[in-house]
């Protein structure tokens, strides 16, 4: 004990900088290792999702378990080709398995999916528990396949990895168009002439095999996360599949990243969940903070389209409120506006405030009066209001009383061009249906020549 | 023998009180939520007994059945909010919370008395060592020995499970098979999803000592789905899955004894083969139909 004493274990931070400085020539290669996996997985994960079969890596790693023991139990060794062979059996067994059951019975895709897998990894369990009973050489480390052990890996399994991402990689890139096309349509592709199920089966070996590979390092039980949840981040950071997949697989060589450093930091502790809640931490930060598609930036823009529409509606029901008294009254009450459009007090002050800040309206002791500013805006609304209600009462034979709602809404969102369209349209562009003068479009020009 | 005959009739519980449930979520179209749960279930006993440091079977219901219903509204959450297909939400949700409880298992390895394997494939053979007491008090070794504790749990969640499925009949079967008609009806569909999925959790969490969180999707989907090939009612589909279940039981016991292997996965191992038998059978009879009919 007092030897130990004398050399404290280094510390977390030591241990840290000497991941870092690779004075281990093992790490980095183990850390080029996952980074590869990390991101041919994220890859290949995104054609299995577009084809709505995000968990499919789920059951292909569980239906590998089977091999990699057969293949120790017939050949008793550990080289990597041998248990990689073994595994890519037993996986493209599975696939074929899934794809048989539900169009040759009644059982259905999701079930077929489960029983696959729960089935496939039974079988590997028993064999397993067979070879721990059985007395042969170099059987430990065998189970670490369930949960993965970076730091276990050997210079050969490394090897092997290296060589299959590097061949998914590849052949994704060569093949993408077409892969691309069958994954958004496939009957498409086939009046292309493109041979459909010759491509479906290199995916499917693509998939088996980045499945398999990755097994090692991530373990059978997560490795369907790896495959999934990276695409499923990067679908909320563009529209467009080749951007889509790049960001996916820098996401999963990111979460590589940190999971292999940790498994370096704390050796008992395995790879793959790590690897899992790093990449869910990306999942949960992309889902919320996305530029376009996050929730925080989705909520932002409904809450101003409300605060729009509710301002819009102040300023037009001032129109009315001016058009009843024929131009020659000019100042409202709260009271005035209530009596047109119901809202809460507060609403209706906090959104007079607005419109006084942005100099619309004008508030004073006498009430409310629309500026010149504002009843340019106001008048504009009205008129597309009014030129909306005409066009559905004459293009599509609405009632007088039908259209009403549908223009209270429309109003928002015509925009200049669209307000010239409809009125070379119609035929009447001066009364609306209810009998109220459309007013005229020279001040919305003038308006719409400076927004 | 004794022992034996403990292992046995907990194994049997475990397998018809999966198969049971397992009907509804066949007919539900919901087994990748039986998976999904079955998975996150150890999230919920890790932490429930790190925040109790007890390990009694009230509590570990609780945290299993808050933890199953928290993975069945994230997913459905994520599935609306986040406009993601309904399988990867699942898949995103119940990674997540089992990489977590295998982080947190091998974190207090030395405390909870579970280890990764033991998550995966349980210890059946061992059950009969971990036994429950009635009195005695503090020290566990006094009072009244009545048996394993696994077999306790998984008696009482049969008995609910049972229960459930007598008095709640009619409401399951118009559910499981025509949801529409059940919502016209007035039946909160949302309320019976899920009831369905504490179910889920607590038959999962009671089979976990002894099968673990994996090889329950064995159990719960396997006879299931047999039964649903050559039953034709409900009441039907429950006695035949049933039946399978344990016909898988008795032929994995005698296969592991035989072999030397893990009893568990012996017996999902031989639930998959009736699988196999039966849709072997089904082909046979199909392809001879075919036959008489070409004939003709």
């Amino acid at each position: 004990m007092e030897g130990f004493a004398l050399f404290p274990p280094p510390s977390f931070w030591e241990n840290w900088l000497h991941f870092w400085r690779f004075e281990d020539m093992n790490v980095l290669w183990v850390l080029m290792g996952s980074v590869l996996l990390g991101m041919s997985a994220s890859v290949i994960g995104g054609f299995a999702f577009l084809r709505k079969r995000a968990l499919i890596g789920d059951a292909l790693a569980h239906a590998a378990l089977p091999g990699v023991m057969m293949a120790f139990l017939l050949f008793q060794t550990r080289d990597p080709l041998i248990i990689f062979i073994g595994a890519l059996c037993s996986s493209f067994l599975g696939f074929f398995l899934i794809d048989w059951l539900p169009k040759n019975t009644k059982i259905k895709a999701d079930a077929a999916l489960a029983i696959t897998l729960s089935f496939f990894f039974a079988i590997g369990l028993m064999l397993l528990s067979f070879i721990q009973g059985m007395d042969v050489n170099n059987k430990s480390g065998l189970d670490k396949i369930l949960f993965g052990q970076a730091a276990a890996m050997t210079e050969g399994d490394i090897k092997l990895l290296g060589y299959v991402t590097i061949f998914i990689l590849i052949t994704v890139v060569l093949f993408f168009q077409k892969l691309r096309l069958i994954a958004f349509n496939q009957a498409y592709a086939r009046t292309l002439g493109i041979a459909v199920n010759r491509y479906e089966l290199l995916l499917a070996l693509l998939i088996v095999m980045s499945v398999v590979v990755g097994l090692q390092l991530v373990g059978v039980v997560l490795m369907a996360a790896i495959l999934l949840t990276p695409i499923a981040a990067a679908r909320y950071w563009s529209n467009q599949l080749a951007h889509i997949l790049i960001i996916a697989s820098l996401l999963g060589a990111l979460s590589a990243l940190i999971s292999t450093q940790i498994s370096y930091l704390a050796p008992a502790m395995p790879t793959g969940p790590w690897m899992v809640v790093s990449l869910s931490v990306l999942f949960i930060l992309s889902l919320l903070f996305a530029p376009q598609k996050g929730l925080i930036k989705q909520h932002l823009n409904y809450k101003r389209l409300r605060q729009k529409v509710a301002e819009e509606n102040i300023l037009r029901t001032l129109y009315k409120l001016h058009e009843r008294h024929q131009f020659s009254r000019h100042h409202f009450t709260q009271a005035d506006i209530q009596s047109f459009r119901s809202m809460p007090s507060s609403c209706l002050q906090s959104t007079l405030k607005k419109l006084n800040r942005q100099g619309l309206v004008q508030s004073s002791s006498q009430g409310t009066t629309l500026t010149q500013a504002g009843l340019k805006k106001a008048t504009q609304l009205t008129r597309r209001h009014r030129l909306w209600e005409n066009y559905l009462n004459e293009q599509a034979q609405l009632s007088p009383e039908q259209v009403h709602q549908h223009a209270e809404r429309i109003e928002h969102i015509l925009t200049d061009a669209q307000e010239v369209q409809l009125q070379q349209e119609l035929r009447n562009s001066q009364q609306d249906p209810h009998g109220n003068q459309i007013p005229r479009a020279t001040l919305s020009k003038e308006g719409g020549g400076k927004n | 023998m004794i022992n034996d005959i403990w292992i046995l009739a907990t194994a049997s519980l475990v397998a018809a009180a999966c198969a049971l449930v397992g009907v509804f979520l066949i007919l539900r179209r919901q087994a990748l939520m039986g998976d999904a749960i079955s998975h996150s279930v150890l999230l919920g006993i890790v932490l429930a007994y790190l925040i109790t440091d007890s390990r009694a079977l009230p509590i570990m219901l609780g945290g299993a059945v808050i933890i199953g219903l928290l993975t069945a509204w994230l997913s459905d959450t994520l599935n609306r909010v986040g406009k993601l297909q309904n399988d990867a939400s699942i898949g995103i949700v119940f990674t997540l919370f089992f990489a977590i409880g295998v982080i947190l298992v091998s974190l207090y390895a030395g405390q909870i008395d579970l280890d990764q394997e033991c998550v995966l494939y349980g210890e059946i053979a061992f059950i009969p060592f971990d036994t429950l007491h009635i009195g005695g008090g503090k020290n566990l070794d006094d009072g009244f020995e009545i048996g394993p504790r696994a077999f306790w749990a998984i008696a009482v969640v049969f008995i609910i499970v049972l229960i459930s499925i007598i008095v709640a009949f009619n409401r399951l079967q118009t559910v499981a098979f025509h949801p529409k008609l059940a919502l016209s009806l007035g039946i909160n569909i949302v309320f019976w999803h899920y009831f369905l999925m504490t179910l889920v959790s607590m038959t999962t969490v009671a089979s976990f000592d002894a099968v673990g969180a994996i090889l329950v999707v064995a159990l719960l989907v396997i006879p299931a789905s047999s039964a649903y090939l050559i039953a034709k009612s409900l009441k039907a589909m429950l006695w035949s899955a049933v039946a399978y279940s344990q016909a898988s039981v008795a032929i994995g016991y005698t296969l592991a004894y035989q072999l030397d292997s893990s009893i568990s996965a012996s017996i999902a191992v031989s639930a998959g083969i009736l699988l196999c038998l039966t849709v072997a059978l089904l082909e046979i009879k199909k392809q001879r139909q075919r036959a008489t009919a070409t004939a003709q």
